[in-house]
């Protein structure tokens, strides 16, 4: 599957993704500048992206502990998602994001 | 001020790699202070996740945050280590007689042969809106934290969060206000339940509004702020006049004064060798997250060993006519007896 995903100066990267692993992993991995402190643990809100094209609405809904830690995430929309709780899979393929802003 | 305090090692930073490096510094008869911005120690480990289970610590299959923390501060209780904590290290000066000084911003002055910086990706320090311009207001119109409440009284205030500082600070300023309101970008809150109850009250009473939005630009001039433009969910967007913005989005983590430690870096890491865990700088060491070489892992456990490896080369800085003898907790009677168990 593939990420589309675009960074903070409005560049597009298409990456490949793998299964189980989430978009943020996929992102770091891929080097963009994600800085997700915690880890991946939904605790930090480092990991924040706009999912576009009408994505957000093919993905599992957020749990409530990701509603709560995007309280702490600066810019929020009604697009945002917490990219570590977002988990690739193969009906994904193609999914959009944006790097929120720092 | 009062005479600078005079030790072994300084580590900067309390997360579990600095309290470890306590430990390993500790068996060695070296004394340590350490000085963390946080108010605990634990570093990411307490603030971030303390929750959270972590299941790749040797020797414990699962361990919260919290307990390892506790744990780490439990094994390293004989060594009776000094924290500074709430306290940013904000300077690191050499001295003519080689030592290093190390200066906070509580004005706390410490000396030691050994630095350990274990500042993980640097301070905690209040997250900052994406807001264009928004530096020229902070300290003036901006804040971050109340420091004085007096410094609101009368004033046009808006906050901005729904965390438990955002909600606290709309019911405690709101008796000495002209005005308040709080923004958030949802109708839901991440905070107590009674100050929940609590700010919808005040908002029922008149005396707090409340709107679902975000702020998206400042109006002002001179660090002075006039009003700000707000936009709801729908985009719709309005003029809100206040004379000061008070964001409330919990903590992030800068690099922050080490970068100006004069030490060398590369991409906000500091490079060290795989012997001794030291930096190009002399009796500077860096252990942890903040550390760079070939093959680094950020993994907890790469920092116990870091940790380890630095204290051996710290006790030849510190003791230079001693000589270093290696002894295992097992079976030394002269180890044991430093860990309060012989």
């Amino acid at each position: 599957m593939k990420i589309v995903a675009t960074d903070r100066k409005g560049a597009e990267h298409v990456i490949e993704g793998r299964d189980g692993w989430t978009v943020m992993e996929i992102l770091r991995d891929a080097g963009l500048p994600i800085s997700a402190e915690c880890g991946g643990a939904c605790a930090c809100a480092t990991c924040h992206v706009y999912v576009e094209g009408g994505w957000y609405e093919k993905l599992m809904p957020p749990s409530e502990a990701e509603i709560d830690m995007l309280d702490m995430a600066l810019a929020v929309e009604p697009n945002s998602r917490l990219s570590c709780q977002i988990t690739c899979a193969p009906e994904l393929d193609g999914i959009a994001v944006t790097i929120a802003p720092e | 001020m009062a005479a600078p305090v005079e030790t072994d090692v300084i580590i900067v930073g309390a997360g579990p790699i600095g309290l470890f490096a306590v430990f390993e510094l500790g068996l060695l008869d070296l004394k340590a202070h350490l000085v963390d911005i946080l108010d605990r120690p634990g570093g990411q480990c307490t603030e971030l996740y303390p929750e959270k289970p972590i299941y790749d610590i040797p020797g414990l299959p699962i361990v919260t945050g919290q307990e390892l923390s506790d744990r780490l501060m439990e094994q390293i209780k004989p060594f009776g280590a000094q924290f500074h904590l709430s306290q940013m290290a904000s300077a690191l000066e050499k001295l003519p007689d080689g030592r290093w000084k190390l200066s906070t911003d509580a004005d706390t002055e410490i000396v030691a042969p050994v630095v350990v910086i274990a500042a993980g990706g640097g301070s905690f320090v209040p997250k900052r809106p994406p807001i264009a311009g928004i530096e020229a207001y902070e300290g003036s119109s901006v804040h971050y934290a109340v420091r004085k409440m007096e410094m609101f009284r009368g004033k046009n205030i808006l906050i901005a969060g729904g965390g438990d500082s955002a909600l606290d600070w709309t019911i405690n300023l709101a008796p000495i206000v002209k005005s308040l309101t709080l923004v958030h970008h949802r109708d839901g809150f991440r905070a107590a339940q009674h100050s929940v109850n609590r700010m919808r009250e005040l908002v029922e009473e008149g005396k707090v509004k409340f709107d679902v939005a975000s702020v998206k630009a400042l109006h002002g001039a001179d660090g002075k702020l006039e009003a700000v433009t707000l936009a709801g969910t729908d985009k719709r967007e309005w003029r809100h006049e206040c004379d000061a913005l008070l964001p409330f989005f919990g903590l992030t983590i800068k690099l922050g004064p080490i970068a100006d430690f004069g030490l060398n870096l590369h991409e906000n890491l500091i490079p060290v060798d795989t012997a001794k865990f030291e930096s190009t700088t002399p009796g500077v060491f860096a252990i942890g997250d903040i550390n760079a070489y070939a093959g680094k892992l950020k993994l907890i456990l790469c920092g116990f060993h870091e940790a380890a490896l630095m204290s051996q080369a710290a006790f030849h800085i510190c003791r230079p006519n001693e000589k270093l003898r290696f002894q295992y907790t097992t079976s030394s009677s002269n180890l044991q007896k430093k860990l309060g168990v012989a």
